[in-house]
């Protein structure tokens, strides 16, 4: 039998909470949204109570994701900042997605995948909030004009469906490479997951006294 | 906030209507004209609304104009704009009743999420149907006339009915049935407009070389039509538009939008199934668990 | 109506409400139709869309009639008749006056008295301490020896009446009317060039006035000058033409037939003055006898209407032996209109005020003294169906109403009356048509109809003087209360009345054997009346509106079978069901129409026939001459009005009583001479130097007087009182769109919103700017529009020579920016 190092620490719990209420929320959103987005999937309105509450409850789901978002990037926003090694990491994107990671550079706890969905979903939701903010009609009708309204729902629509697409390929990064899931149920990552996904963080987390 | 209507549906918001029962009479679209010339500008037509439609407008204050109400508002439907157009030494006064068109391709109906808040008849007015309304305000920015108004109260949609509970029993609607001056006629499309040739024939022959009708083909025309003394320049007549049509942002928003983001979805589950059914999971190996124990092994020695 | 009446024998508009559509040109002066009539004025947007009608509109401001008017042109508020004498004058000088109707039809060639003069502003006979013309025999024809005025046919008499007139308007040139109206002479032009297109019996013109023209020290001669007008063009008696007054109520005619002045009885009868002590004496100065061969003078029938109306007032109580209970009537010393109430109230001579129908402290001129009044009364009786100002005049609602209950000891009674819908009853409309409306809802809580609350009191009136006696108990104990239920007379039962009945068998006059009404029927007409007590008629023009067929007011058949606008069986037209008053100038003296568009009564050989009733006997022929100005009696109506007008038999110029400039004709007489001012307001009068500034006051279309700020939905859409001015003044005092201003007057100071528009300009006077305001009437403390300062409270105590009508439309004012009322957000 082989030799396993324990479980190596990758999120802490408040990190994980702070994840798990944001793909809650995010879920809801695009669920709610998608409902109000497209006439064939209405019926999505039935899953919170009706078109009424859908519409009411859409904006203030929108601020628990802000902020639980903006959590996540003060959390992580230095460890996600772009280096050469991702570049080549990027250049090697065809074979990583041909399951062959022979020869890539050494990553951090974040590869360029993970790095481009980080700042892709904070631009994205920057641009949903401020977007959806000039939608929120309840409170904020007045402030802006009709025209606006109008470009900021184009610009609502198409951040979302980014957003979407980008949580789409999140999840299945994570349903695809196996081992990822503990990270976030149980903050943990096995050694040899660390060792081939994110060596040089693997060096830095067991080079800590 | 109509009624249960004992029309036939042309359009309904978010949904399909199912066409009409072989050799069903098509009914005749109707029209509002509002003669601008004739328009005295009393309000009739505004308190005839409120008292129709049961309307409660609270009482405001002045505003140093005419308008009054100062907007449209949930509860007024209709409101008379004053413009006071000088040019050289003469004044026109041009008041205009504003509510909503009943755009033959109306922009609210388009902008609609919610199946059946919004419907055409096939009489061509353009009905608001409470009920189904969720109050997500989409209308306003589907409208390129500016008039639905969302209650902060009831949080559903309102604007002018034409009176489809006046019509759909043969009556005109309340404003046109008001006013003194028949300044608001209403019939069928085809004779509303026969009637408007004439108008503007008189018009023509006192002077207003540019007396033309107002059913703009950008919405496909509307069913509230205007005689106005300047057709070649409605925004003289507070800010009517010169050529309206359902923004380009709106058709993006409303057309292509919807059918492509649904396919980019379903374009990335499917390429992440097809990736996954082809190339595999992508698993730790045991060697590199070993090579994990290995370093940590030497770097805590 | 004191105007018409004078020239043309009755007091109303002479065509009706659906005859404008005739018109070819509507002269819309003095009033502002489509704000302040939006339902009659449906019948100018027909004339527009379907007979081609131009439409003038001659008025201070830019009104919403002249937002679909073919022609605007500007004129200073209370210059009319300077620039409808300019009118005059154009017609003449260029000939274009209708010579054939003018000669037939008008007094034109009548010889005016050696005499009679009009020098330095003043006519003939004007007496300056009494400020009055006391002697006015000047003011008449030359008779002959028979009694019958003395004519010039070939009008070569420099004293015929209308050279007189020509003479009289020839000061009133374009350029004065510029000088004095501050109308540009080209828009002046204009206008006279579009009126004088009507001068041939082929065209007419309708001319629409309201309070326009009645609320000035000049009112009854501003009406006068254009019934003069209309005479000149022809256009009297034909379809689309008259001089039609919009009255403001939709009962104000009614009210007027049945005695609005104080001085008057129902169906224009006038009550004894004291020295006609007798009732010899008071028939003695109505006779009405003819002053022209031939001619028809139907007032000659005087004595018919006041004894028929006797024995409708008293019954049996008038007899022949007691000439008809004229002693019963009271005899005025002089006349009790609101004017003089109100100034007896502020002197102390009054105890209590009976005030129904009335919101007398909004509706009189000069609230304060209103105010000042009402505080000296012992006891107050309001009956309306409303909450009034007048009711509240005693408590304090801040600035608007700056009063201190404790210090004012009137006792106030407030009779809840019913509304117009929660009883039925009649409407007289603008065109005198009688109208039945039927009740649709009971009134609320212990609300009674006005019948009802006079009925109660009459009733423990009646019973005390029987009891108690009194100096002269005889009136009252007799007045006639023949109804089923005394103390609830029937609306019908009074209109029946008022119509009249046969009070014993009258036999036919053309053949004695026969019966023409038996005892108790009611009258079919006015002509079957008698001076021999046997009918009774409370209100002779009346007659004929409640027949043995039934109730006429109640016809509602729309049909129209000439296409002309008559509709003879709806509702019922007084005199005798006419349409069109004089109608038998609608056909030459010959008796064809004067042309075929025009057609509407012409002589077919036996008989007059047309669609409408003939206003003339019905079979006499053409070649009699008699006049179609039946009333009068000259037959013909009056260029030279004789006696009949105080201030005048041509109309002249005077400023308002505040005077914006010294009168450019004559300086020394700026003013109305005979203008009515009480002694205790000599001094409530404005000078240019403190007040620069031209006010008009006026309605606006979505308010009915000081009523509907009671009603929710007319004070969502009109909330709030505003001043309007223009852009010109309101820089000039660093004013902008809903600023609070302040306005004063000599008489007071109130504060409103500013509304600058353009359609204020400054109107050019004597060559120098003047800037006119506009000031809505309706705003009050009481209601649910917003609260404000009573716009009475600027206007002056002044009234018209003939009407005491007050002058509302024309006073000086002083305008500044200033803070919001303390109760009053700052905006809106």
């Amino acid at each position: 039998m082989s030799q396993h190092i324990k479980p190596v620490s990758r999120y802490t719990t408040a990190a994980r909470i702070n994840h798990w209420v944001t793909a809650v929320s995010l879920i809801l959103l695009a669920l709610s949204g998608m409902a109000l987005f497209h006439p064939s999937l209405y019926f999505l309105t039935y899953l919170f109570g009706g078109g009424q509450i859908t519409r009411a409850i859409h904006p203030w789901i929108g601020v628990v994701l802000a902020i639980s978002f903006l959590g996540l990037f003060l959390r992580f926003f230095t460890l996600n900042f772009w280096n050469r090694d991702d570049t080549v990491w990027m250049k090697n994107l065809g074979s990583v997605i041909n399951n062959k990671e022979e020869g890539l550079p050494e990553l951090g706890k974040y590869n360029a995948g993970q790095k481009l969905v980080f700042w892709g979903q904070s631009i994205l939701i920057l641009l949903l909030l401020g977007s959806g903010f000039v939608l929120w009609d309840t409170y904020f009708a007045a402030y802006t004009t009709i025209d606006q309204k109008r470009l900021s729902a184009v610009i609502h629509a198409l951040c979302a469906i980014g957003a979407i697409l980008i949580w789409i390929v999140h999840v299945y990064a994570a349903i695809w490479v196996k081992g990822t899931m503990s990270a976030m149920t149980r903050g943990s990552v096995s050694g040899g997951w660390a060792w081939k996904h994110h060596r040089k963080w693997f060096r830095q987390e067991v080079g800590k006294p | 906030m109509s009624v249960m209507q004992a029309l036939d549906l042309r359009r309904r918001s978010a949904s399909s209507v199912p066409p009409p029962p072989a050799g069903a009479k098509a009914a005749v679209p109707v029209a509002k004209l509002i003669d601008v010339s004739k328009c005295i500008g009393c309000k009739a037509c505004q308190t005839a609304c409120l008292e129709w439609n049961q309307l409660d407008q609270p009482i405001g204050y002045t505003d140093g104009t005419y308008n009054n109400p100062t907007d449209l508002t949930t509860a007024s439907w209709t409101v008379m704009r004053y413009t006071e157009y000088e040019h050289g030494d003469d004044l026109e006064w041009l008041i205009r009743k504003d509510g909503c068109m009943h755009c033959d391709d109306p922009g609210c109906l388009k902008a609609c999420p919610a199946p059946g808040a919004i419907v055409q008849y096939t009489n061509g007015i353009v009905d608001f149907i409470s009920d189904n309304c969720i109050g997500c305000g989409y209308c306003v920015k589907g409208c390129p006339f500016n008039i639905p108004r969302i209650s902060q109260v009831t949080s559903k949609a309102y604007k002018c009915t034409l009176c489809s509970d006046r019509v759909v029993v043969g009556q005109a609607p309340a404003c046109a049935k008001a006013c003194p001056t028949q300044a608001i006629y209403f019939g069928t499309k085809d004779d509303m407009i026969a009637h408007a040739g004439k108008r503007i024939t008189d018009l023509k022959s006192r002077g207003y070389q540019n007396a033309g009708l107002y059913n703009p083909p950008g919405v496909n025309g509307t069913h509230v039509m205007y005689v106005l003394q300047h057709a070649d320049k409605p925004s003289l007549y507070a800010g009517l538009p010169d050529n309206p049509h359902i923004s380009p942002l709106v058709g993006i928003w409303k057309g292509v939008m919807k059918p492509l983001s649904l396919a980019a979805i379903a374009f990335a589950g499917a390429f992440g199934f097809m990736h996954y059914v082809t190339k595999g999971p992508n698993r730790v190996t045991e060697h590199d668990e070993e090579k994990a124990a290995e370093v940590a092994g030497s770097d805590r020695a | 109506m004191a105007s018409l009446a004078p020239t043309f024998g009755r007091g109303a508009m002479t065509n009706s409400w659906n005859d404008i559509k005739n018109a070819d040109v509507v002269l819309i002066m003095g009033g502002n139709a489509a704000e302040a009539h939006p339902c009659g004025f449906k019948w100018v947007t027909e004339a527009k869309a379907n007979n081609g009608a131009k439409l003038v509109v001659v008025d201070p401001r830019f009104t919403r009639s002249a937002a679909v008017s073919d022609l605007y042109a500007p004129i200073r508020p209370g210059t009319d008749i300077a620039f409808l004498s300019g009118v005059m004058r154009y017609l003449m000088g260029n000939g274009k006056i209708h010579q054939e109707y003018v000669k037939a039809y008008t007094n034109a060639s009548y010889i005016v008295k050696e005499g009679f003069k009009f020098e330095d502003g003043l006519f003939a006979g004007y007496d300056a301490a009494r400020k009055s013309y006391v002697d006015r025999s000047t003011w008449d024809y030359e008779f002959d020896e028979q009694g019958m005025a003395k004519v010039d046919e070939t009008l070569q008499n420099p004293r015929c009446a209308i050279n007189l007139l020509k003479a009289h308007v020839e000061r009133y040139t374009p350029e004065m009317v510029e000088r004095i109206c501050g109308t540009p002479r080209e828009k002046f032009l204009k206008v006279c060039e579009l009126i004088a297109t009507t001068a041939n019996g082929e065209r007419s013109m309708t001319s629409l006035y309201a309070l326009g023209w009645t609320q000035h020290t000049t009112g009854a001669q501003n009406i006068r000058s254009m019934a003069m007008i209309q005479l000149l063009l022809g256009n009297m008696g034909i379809p689309g033409g008259g001089v039609n007054a919009l009255r403001g109520h939709s009962n104000v005619q009614g009210i007027t037939d049945l005695a609005l002045l104080s001085t008057s009885t129902p169906g224009y009868l006038v009550l004894p003055t004291e020295k006609e002590t007798t009732f010899a004496d008071y028939m003695k100065a109505r006779a009405f006898k003819p002053i022209r061969p031939g001619q028809t003078s139907f007032w000659q029938n005087y004595g018919k209407f006041f004894v028929s109306q006797q024995k409708s007032l008293f019954g049996n109580a008038a007899t022949k032996d007691n000439d008809w209970a004229y002693d019963y009537l009271p005899k005025f010393d002089t006349a009790y209109d609101v004017l003089k109430i109100i100034d007896m109230m502020a002197g102390g001579q009054m105890n209590g005020l009976f005030c129904q129908g009335l919101n007398v402290m909004m509706a009189g001129p000069n609230k304060t003294k209103i105010h000042r009044g009402l505080s000296k009364l012992k006891w107050l009786v309001v009956v309306d169906p409303l909450q009034t100002e007048t009711a509240r005049f005693w408590e304090n609602h801040g600035e608007f109403n700056d009063a201190d209950p404790k210090a004012i000891q009137t006792e106030v009674f407030q009779l809840p009356a019913t509304a117009y819908a929660e009883d039925e009853g009649s409407y007289t409309n603008s065109s005198r048509v009688i109208q039945w409306h039927w009740k649709a809802v009971d009134g609320p809580g212990e609300s009674r109809s006005d019948i009802e609350i006079i009925a109660d009191l009459h009733g423990r009136l009646r019973a005390l003087y029987k009891k108690d006696g009194g100096a002269f108990p005889d009136p009252i104990v007799n007045t006639s209360w023949a109804y089923a239920k005394p103390a609830h007379p029937e609306p019908v039962e009074l209109l029946k009345e008022l119509n009249g009945y046969a009070l014993e068998d009258l036999p036919d006059p053309a053949d004695p054997t026969k019966l023409m009404l038996k005892a108790g029927q009611l009258l079919p007409g006015f002509a079957v009346m008698r001076d021999d007590g046997k009918t009774s008629g409370g209100c002779w023009i009346y007659t004929g509106v409640y027949t043995e067929a039934g109730n006429m007011a109640m016809r509602r058949d729309a049909s129209d079978p000439t296409g002309l606008g008559i509709h003879p069986n709806w509702g019922f037209s007084w005199p005798a069901n006419r349409r069109i008053l004089y109608n038998r100038a609608s056909a030459d003296p010959a008796g064809k129409a004067w042309s075929e568009r025009k057609k509407y009564i012409t002589w077919n050989g036996s008989r007059w026939v047309g669609g409408d009733v003939p206003d003339y006997a019905p079979t006499v022929a053409p070649d009699k001459s008699v006049g179609p100005f039946i009333m009068n009696q000259e037959g013909t109506a009056r260029l030279f009005s004789r006696t009949a007008m105080p201030d005048g038999p041509f109309p002249e110029h005077y400023e308002p009583m505040d005077a914006y400039i010294a009168n450019p004709l004559h300086p020394k007489v700026t003013t109305n001479p005979v203008a009515r001012v009480f002694a205790a307001d000599a001094k409530s009068f404005g000078t240019p130097d403190k007040f620069p500034i031209v006010a008009t006051s006026y309605r606006l279309a979505e308010h009915f007087h000081y009523w509907t700020k009671n009603v929710h939905d007319n004070a969502v859409v009109q909330p709030e009182m505003f001043v309007e001015m223009g852009e010109r003044l309101a820089k000039a005092k660093g004013i902008k769109n809903g600023d609070w201003v302040e306005v004063s007057s000599q008489r007071g100071m109130i504060k409103a919103k500013a509304s600058v528009s353009k359609r204020f300009r400054p109107i050019m006077v004597d060559g120098k700017p003047c800037d006119v305001i506009g000031l809505p009437i309706h705003f009050g403390f009481v209601g649910l529009a917003r609260k404000s300062y009573p716009l009475n409270t600027l206007t002056p105590p002044v009234g018209d020579a003939s009407t005491n009508t007050p002058e509302y439309k024309a006073f000086l004012v002083d305008v500044k920016k200033t803070t919001p009322p303390a109760s009053q957000p700052a905006v809106a």
